[in-house]
């Protein structure tokens, strides 16, 4: 067996430029969102400058924009939206067009779920490579349709009145502002479980950089998938 | 806005106090931010980061006039909804505000315009007026819905033989801070783009940008200035007050 045999591909090119590019683009998109919705928050709290993208610094801002931050996190905003809008165009045509998301994210049966969650808690759910159980199912799914939630409510937000038609189902402009926080809110849950679970498991990280996978290392169902 | 210049401006509203709470506590935050290395160094707002970012927008620019339907109407909505109190939103305080003599008023033409000749409020108030219920939407998040009525741009445009193949028409501002800001010339023919006289039936108010402000739907509020004295056709891109301050230009909605 010569060494190119001992390693198998894990994750395609597709799947991991668009991770990287939704990990880049989404914590810009969250920390300079959060700088924006500080202009007018929708509720009786603020985010903590420090801990936001766009306002550079106080003095900056007022020198250079006039503002407390906000032009600069506008212009972070509608630059990071073309990366995540992109590569999610990109990675769901190649989800549908490969058998991607018919292989890896479905069928999700909620008993397989629950059973999932106890033997995770009983601390026997055992992750191999290259598998995924019903609740990581879940959870990327999950994810991937936030995002998507994301930029139909951000094109809204962008466009009430030229994207009028698919404001209506979120309520319009206003509507479509609670959305996207609690849309947000729902990937930064996400992205909180997500670097939890890899800090448990940190074999799943090398792979989703280089693709590439130990043979030895890698669940038999899952090199039947590759053939 | 600044707290100081605010404070200084005077004329602060209860809601402007709550605002500016919320703005103090924001800064303590900021204090923390000298650790972080995106604030510590400040690449948004100097430097290759922030040309990028700036090229990036007027690439968006594009985009949006791509988007932009000239034919496509705002939604409009009944008069019920129409707000009563009006939100205040400008760079300087209410004691700010300028008092501008509607019978000295004049509205100046520049540009590519062949009758140059100063219009008169009065000539303003004779042309066909027209108005609509719709939703107001700032760049700083929120909207309103109110009702104004006016001139629509197209019509004094056409009177005064505007060339509306040119790219841009601009608008100068007697107020403070001399405002100014510019539209493309599709949105500006857009039929609910219009030279605004009256908010709910009745003459604006100071505040709001008498005797005359741009109202339009397709667009942001600071891309619809207040206190309009002059406007200019160019293929010259003119820029504006908060554009030229790193605000997006296209604006629209």
């Amino acid at each position: 067996m010569n060494a190119k045999n001992d390693t198998v591909i894990l994750h395609t090119r597709v799947v991991r430029y668009a991770h990287w590019c939704w990990a880049l683009g989404v914590i810009i998109l969250i920390g300079s969102g959060w700088q924006i919705y500080n202009q007018e928050p929708l509720f009786g709290f603020g985010f903590p400058s420090w801990l936001t993208i766009g306002l550079g610094s106080w003095e900056g801002a007022e020198r250079v924009h006039n503002d407390i931050g906000l032009a600069g996190a506008l212009l972070w905003h509608f630059a990071a939206m073309w990366l995540l809008f992109i590569s999610l165009v990109v990675y769901v045509i190649y989800g549908f067009a490969s058998g991607h998301f018919r292989r890896h994210f479905t069928p999700i049966w909620p008993r397989q779920i629950l059973s999932d969650i106890t033997d995770f808690l009983r601390g026997r759910l055992d992750h191999r490579l290259g598998t995924r159980n019903a609740v990581q199912k879940l959870l990327y799914t999950g994810a991937v349709l936030l995002m998507i939630l994301m930029v139909w409510s951000g094109l809204v937000l962008w466009k009430p009145v030229q994207f009028e038609e698919i404001g209506v189902p979120l309520g319009d402009y206003e509507g479509a502002r609670y959305i996207h926080f609690f849309g947000m809110t729902g990937i930064v849950l996400f992205i909180i479980v997500h670097i939890a679970l890899t800090a448990l498991v940190p074999k799943v990280l090398p792979p989703m950089i280089t693709g590439k996978a130990p043979r030895s290392a890698v669940a038999p169902e899952a090199l039947e998938q590759q053939s | 806005m600044t707290i100081e210049k605010q404070l200084r401006d005077g004329g602060l509203s209860k809601s402007d106090v709550a605002n500016l709470q919320r703005r103090v506590f924001l800064k303590r935050g900021l204090s923390l931010s000298a650790l972080t290395l995106l604030s510590g160094c400040d690449i948004t707002n100097t430097g290759p980061v922030d040309g990028l970012l700036r090229l990036i927008s007027r690439m968006n620019d594009g985009v949006q006039a791509t988007l932009f339907r000239s034919h496509k109407l705002a939604r409009t909505f009944p008069e019920s909804m129409v707000a009563k109190e009006f939100r205040f939103n400008a760079q300087y305080g209410a004691d700010r505000i300028p008092i501008i003599n509607p019978a000295t008023w004049r509205l100046e033409l520049t540009g590519a315009i062949a009758d140059k000749r100063p219009w008169t409020l009065e000539q303003l108030q004779a042309m066909p007026q027209s108005s609509y219920v719709a939703r107001h939407v700032c760049v700083e998040g929120w909207s309103m819905i109110g009702k104004w009525g006016g001139v629509p741009l197209r019509a004094l445009l056409e009177k005064v033989g505007a060339d509306t193949r040119a790219k841009y028409v601009m608008f100068r501002c007697e107020d403070p801070i001399n405002y100014s800001s510019s539209i493309d010339m599709a949105s500006a023919l857009h039929p609910q783009t219009i030279l605004c006289l009256t908010y709910a039936d009745r003459p604006i108010e100071p505040k709001f940008g008498a005797p005359m402000r741009l109202k339009m739907t397709t667009k942001l509020g600071f891309k619809q200035p207040k206190f309009i004295t002059s406007i200019h056709v160019t293929n010259d891109y003119p820029g504006g007050y908060w554009e030229d301050l790193g605000y997006n230009w296209f604006g629209g909605v």
